[in-house]
């Protein structure tokens, strides 16, 4: 079960040190995880603070809390929920004006204007809402989302849009159809799809950004959180159960639409090669991230890859089979400079697509 | 304009602020991002399912909250870092690296499966594979991500100016509350602070970008 090339199928010698190992490593972990809970215990991590949970001190109730919680990730969603729509809505105008405007100004303004509000921390944008448009926290919140995220979709967009074949837009003009037409009947449905794995992952991030709300005083989860603890008091003490709490909201639902990406993203390229009568057969690129290759995502193909007999059906990602067509030599060798150059767009665009 | 003159020294002492911390916190979470990358490639199963975990969570958390681990949770144990950049620095580290340690790999994961064969089938171990084959090509690939890292990097710096860190951000609420009818100056100056640390990166990325490109 080696996951990747680079080292080989074990032999017995190797098997007896990777056995070595992995027992050296997994006892080194154990031991690290088992003196921090430890340390954890001795600092009375797992004391009665759980209770805050089950059973708050001050006369309160635990449903009273967790109705409080529910109320901050209430807030939380209502802000991404807000933002995402409007986000996508001006991120698409933007990336069909960069595309389908004849006018070279109103492009170019359309570069800076994207360029502009995505070097910007999303901060900033909702400081500027707040203290000098003076809006309230949830629109500032929303603002700085939606100015930020909108400026990254049409990044993504126009990533997506360049990595199509040229002969769509070709099409589409040569049958009479305007830039602006070509771009929102032909291209723009293309290039939406293959970037929908992009886009979904650019919704994460939004979604983790609303909790830069607490810095601008909106009450979503965290701030929620940080009343909390500090309105039962006791220096902090019931901090770690309300965090771990929270935590593990953000990142079971990151969690949860981070893979729906990964699912749409293998969806996609499965069934996209499979040919649905009228598909072409190649759109640009398969996935943002180049999949071929060593130590990735364990290659499924692995032993059998470039065996005919058993890789038969398969396609390793790193050796395409081409499509060959009669007359296509000329043609071949042009759409594999524009694979490459798709490639690197679509990289673009991925990485714009990520906040970190 | 005249706030934005007269208030410079406020802007700059922000704009160095958020310069050696998006410095200090780069370098180090491009040395942990790529122990981590190592982790994650690594034939070592325990190692493996670390660095995988590691990446996997930080990614999905979002950074305010590990900001405010460090703040409020951290000193609850009895481990108290020094508030404003310290823990800046830390929080800052922890995040980026998982993203260091993604472009690092994806970097590897560019690099053509028949290279890592041709070094196993001259004999290689997995370590001379890695470090003489691999790496060197996946570094190449690697280098306009990890640039974006860098830039994403800048612009998160600002969340410290939530948990009591000066740096430009910070400067601008301050100077907003202060002159509140040159806001929006204030805010396009500070922005062209910020757009003077991200749009030289942007320019070098693309470059390499095409460069590799080529190469290829």
């Amino acid at each position: 079960m080696s996951a990747s090339v680079l080292y080989d199928a074990p032999g017995p010698r190797a098997k007896r040190l990777d056995r070595t190992l992995n027992w050296v490593f997994s006892l080194a972990l154990l031991a690290v995880a088992g003196y921090i809970a430890y340390a954890f215990a001795q600092r009375g991590v797992f004391d009665d603070r759980w209770k805050i949970l089950t059973d708050p001190p001050k006369n309160q109730e635990a449903i009273t809390v967790w109705r409080a919680l529910g109320r901050g990730l209430g807030a939380t969603l209502t802000a991404a929920a807000i933002a995402a729509p409007i986000a996508i809505a001006a991120g698409s105008a933007v990336a069909i004006v960069r595309r389908g405007v004849t006018s070279t100004l109103t492009r170019r303004a359309g570069t800076v204007l994207v360029e502009f509000s995505r070097g910007l921390p999303v901060l900033m944008l909702m400081f500027l809402a707040k203290l000098v448009f003076g809006w309230s926290p949830l629109w500032s919140v929303v603002f700085g989302l939606v100015v930020y995220n909108a400026a990254v979709v049409a990044e993504i967009l126009r990533a997506g849009l360049a990595a199509l074949p040229k002969g769509q837009r070709e099409a589409g003009l040569s049958i009479g159809l305007s830039t602006m037409r070509t771009t929102l009947l032909i291209e723009l449905p293309q290039a939406v799809r293959i970037m929908l794995p992009a886009l979904i992952s650019q919704m994460v991030v939004l979604l983790k950004d609303t909790a830069l709300g607490y810095i601008v005083a909106y009450e979503e989860l965290l701030r929620v959180i940080k009343l909390n603890r500090d309105y039962f008091g006791e220096n902090g003490r019931y901090t770690i159960p309300l965090f771990v709490v929270g935590a593990s909201i953000y990142i079971l639902i990151n969690l949860l639409v981070s893979r729906l990406a990964t699912f749409i993203e293998r969806r996609l390229r499965e069934g996209g090669s499979r040919g649905k009568g009228i598909e072409p057969p190649e759109i640009g690129p398969t996935g943002p991230i180049p999949q071929s290759g060593v130590g990735g995502p364990a290659r499924e193909e692995g032993a059998a890859a470039g065996d005919p007999v058993f890789a038969a059906g398969r396609r390793p990602e790193s050796h395409p089979i081409p499509q060959r067509r009669p007359g296509d030599a000329e043609e071949e060798r042009r759409r594999d400079a524009l694979n490459s150059r798709a490639e690197i767009e679509a990289n673009r665009g991925r990485r714009g697509g990520e906040r970190w | 304009m005249t706030t934005f003159i007269e208030e410079f020294g406020a802007i700059w002492g922000g704009f160095l602020a958020t310069l050696s911390l998006t410095a200090l916190s780069g370098v180090l979470s491009l040395a942990i991002g790529t122990l981590l990358a190592t982790m994650r490639v690594s034939p070592v199963g325990p190692l493996r399912t670390v660095g995988t975990a590691y990446v996997e969570i930080v990614r999905n958390t979002p950074l305010t909250l590990i900001f405010f681990g460090f703040v409020f949770v951290l000193p609850t144990l009895g481990i108290v870092p020094g508030l404003g950049f310290q823990t800046a620095l830390l929080a800052l580290t922890l995040y980026t690296s998982a993203f260091v340690c993604e472009a690092l790999r994806s970097g590897v994961n560019s690099v053509g499966i028949g290279q890592a064969e041709a070094a196993r089938s001259i004999g290689l171990t997995f370590g001379q594979t890695l470090s003489q084959v691999v790496l060197p090509q996946a570094w190449r690939t690697a280098i306009p991500p990890l640039i974006s890292v860098l830039i994403a990097l800048t612009k998160n710096t600002s969340v410290a100016a939530g948990f009591a860190y000066m740096e430009l951000v910070a400067v601008q609420r301050t100077l907003m509350t202060k002159h509140p009818q040159d806001g929006l100056f204030i805010f396009f100056g500070i922005a062209v602070m910020y757009l003077a640390i991200t749009i030289p990166l942007g320019i070098l990325a693309s470059r390499v970008e095409k460069k590799v490109a080529f190469a290829r």
